[in-house]
């Protein structure tokens, strides 16, 4: 089994006319990915949902001079029109697995990233 | 006892039938692509040095044996270091049977040709581990510098060890798609053996590794028609190959191959598959091999059954309506008896502009000859000056000059 971690990139417009039913709708089919998975014998370890990018605070740390404290900026690190909008840990079987439980996975764009086993030398960096 | 000359004329045999298989073998034990590689070469030279006492009935045993040995040693040697390394995910227990097993080269095909790969690292991966080519000898086929083709493969082996691809075939749902991108990776393969620039030995060498590729995944795969369809596309380039170049070189055209220097053999079997793979599918390899088969059935250019060469190429515009498709389309309607060269004429001209197209010295040179035909010769003057700017092959150009100078 292996970890991987689902980033899920969707139009943050979908927030701008939000109604009950929408969320509800949204909520339903995250559900049923969760049993998909669970279903397929793998299993989420984590997963959120992040609020829209206009929330966000990026850090900038200038690592060549250490001493400088990082520059605060208002929004995302990168300004996209399609912005992680929430993430999942699932452990499946390999990738293949993955790929399958991805395709069901209620998202527009997703991302998907073995995590690294930082208990070990890391050498698949 | 066999001399050294037989010695290493076996194991370079040996080499061309069974590296694949294996390597394949050793990878599901070491479930590491290195490791694996490392041990069956190393299977291969204690071959050279072994052999010299007796060549063995199945060699492909032998090394395959000999190499899972060496695996294990150094498993065991390495056990501390190995701990910390990601490994294939194999469906089959390692310890379960020691031989190789039929299904394992196609395993590891399927993995060099996982979808998470790019096309360049999926053809890289091919060509090393299932055609045992060095990274010299790909960098001199792909036209690539040794060292881009090696950091290409180490990228791909850690994406592979790293995201968790695995070491299996594909679910029966995702195979149509899965075995599509494989077949597409031999035809490449092929086909940059078959180009006619480059180092000759090492281009012979591939093409006739990619066939015996396409062969195993027939073996394997018997009733998949893509299959079959791209192993006959093969077997009739592999016939034609004796006639392709003429004495000084250059590339002679279909239409002035001498068909009787064809491989006949190679052109039944290639027939035969073809067929099998008519009856059972209709996909892009299988209607290639079908247009490809009326060509080599045909006892003379001029009495190629263009009807129905048409007829395939519409079948294959609906399975791979691509620019390339729609020109070879026209250009075979326009050979048939009593053609409508007007309607060709407009077919070629809603393909202008197409950028697939725009380097493509075929379409002026097709429609120069439509041209010529209807007596527009001002017209088709230009069309062969288009042509004549687009090709760099020798013959090509010689073939377009005559044409343009007239009969």
């Amino acid at each position: 089994m292996a970890e991987y971690m689902f980033l899920l990139f969707d139009d943050e417009s979908w927030f701008d006319d939000l109604t009950p039913e929408s969320w509800e709708s949204a909520m339903k089919l995250h559900g049923e990915f969760a049993r998909a998975v669970e279903a397929a014998g793998a299993r989420i370890l984590d997963g959120r949902a992040l609020q829209r990018t206009t929330t966000a605070t990026t850090l900038r740390r200038d690592w060549d001079n250490p001493s400088t404290p990082p520059v605060v900026s208002d929004g995302p690190f990168i300004e996209t029109k399609e912005a992680l909008g929430g993430y999942y840990v699932i452990e499946a079987r390999d990738l293949d697995q993955a790929l399958e439980l991805g395709a069901l996975c209620p998202t527009g764009n997703l991302e998907i990233r073995p995590v690294l086993d930082t208990s070990g030398s890391g050498t698949t960096g | 006892m066999p001399d050294a000359r037989d010695v290493a004329r076996a194991v370079e045999e040996a080499h061309r039938s069974h590296w694949a298989t294996v390597l394949a073998a050793t990878v599901r034990l070491t479930r590491d692509l290195d490791l694996a590689e490392d041990c069956a070469q190393d299977a291969f030279v204690r071959a050279l040095q072994t052999w010299a006492t007796g060549i063995p009935d199945s060699t492909g045993g032998w090394l395959a044996t000999v190499a899972r040995r060496l695996a294990l040693d150094r498993m065991r040697r390495e056990a501390t270091l190995r701990r910390k390394l990601p490994l294939l995910a194999v469906e089959v227990a390692p310890a379960a049977g020691p031989d190789p097993r039929p299904a394992d080269p196609l395993r590891l095909v399927f993995t060099c040709c996982h979808p998470s790969l790019g096309r360049d690292a999926q053809l890289a991966l091919t060509l090393r581990l299932m055609c045992g080519l060095t990274t010299a000898e790909i960098g001199r086929v792909l036209l690539a510098k040794e060292t881009a083709v090696a950091a290409r493969i180490t990228r791909a082996k850690q994406k592979i060890a790293g995201a968790g691809v695995p070491f299996r075939l594909p679910p029966d749902d995702a195979l149509p798609a899965r075995l599509d991108t494989v077949l597409t990776v031999v035809h490449l393969a092929y086909t940059a053996g078959h180009s006619a620039s480059g180092d000759r030995l090492v281009r012979e060498d591939l093409t006739s590794r990619a066939v015996g590729l396409a062969r195993l995944l027939v073996a394997q795969l018997p009733d998949e028609p893509e299959a079959l369809g791209l192993l006959a596309l093969l077997l009739f380039a592999e016939a034609r190959a004796g006639s392709r170049l003429d004495p000084g070189g250059d590339l002679v055209l279909l239409a002035d191959q001498d068909r009787s220097r064809w491989d006949s053999a190679l052109v039944h079997e290639g027939l035969a598959l073809a067929t099998r793979a008519l009856a059972a599918g209709d996909g892009r390899f299988t209607l290639q091999a079908a247009i490809a088969g009326l060509h080599m059935s045909s006892p003379a250019w001029e009495a190629t059954d263009w009807p129905q060469v048409v007829r395939m190429y519409d079948a294959l515009l609906l399975r791979w309506p691509s620019p390339v498709v729609a020109l070879n389309r026209a250009a075979a309607a326009s050979l048939v008896p009593g053609a409508d060269l007007e309607a060709v004429l407009r077919d070629l001209d809603a393909l202008e502009g197409e950028p697939t197209l725009a380097a493509y010295s075929y379409l002026p040179a097709t429609r120069a000859d439509v041209l010529t035909r209807l007596g527009r010769e001002a017209q088709a003057r230009q069309a062969y000056e288009d042509a004549l700017a687009l090709t760099d092959s020798e013959a090509e150009r010689r073939f377009l000059l005559g044409r343009r100078s007239g009969p």
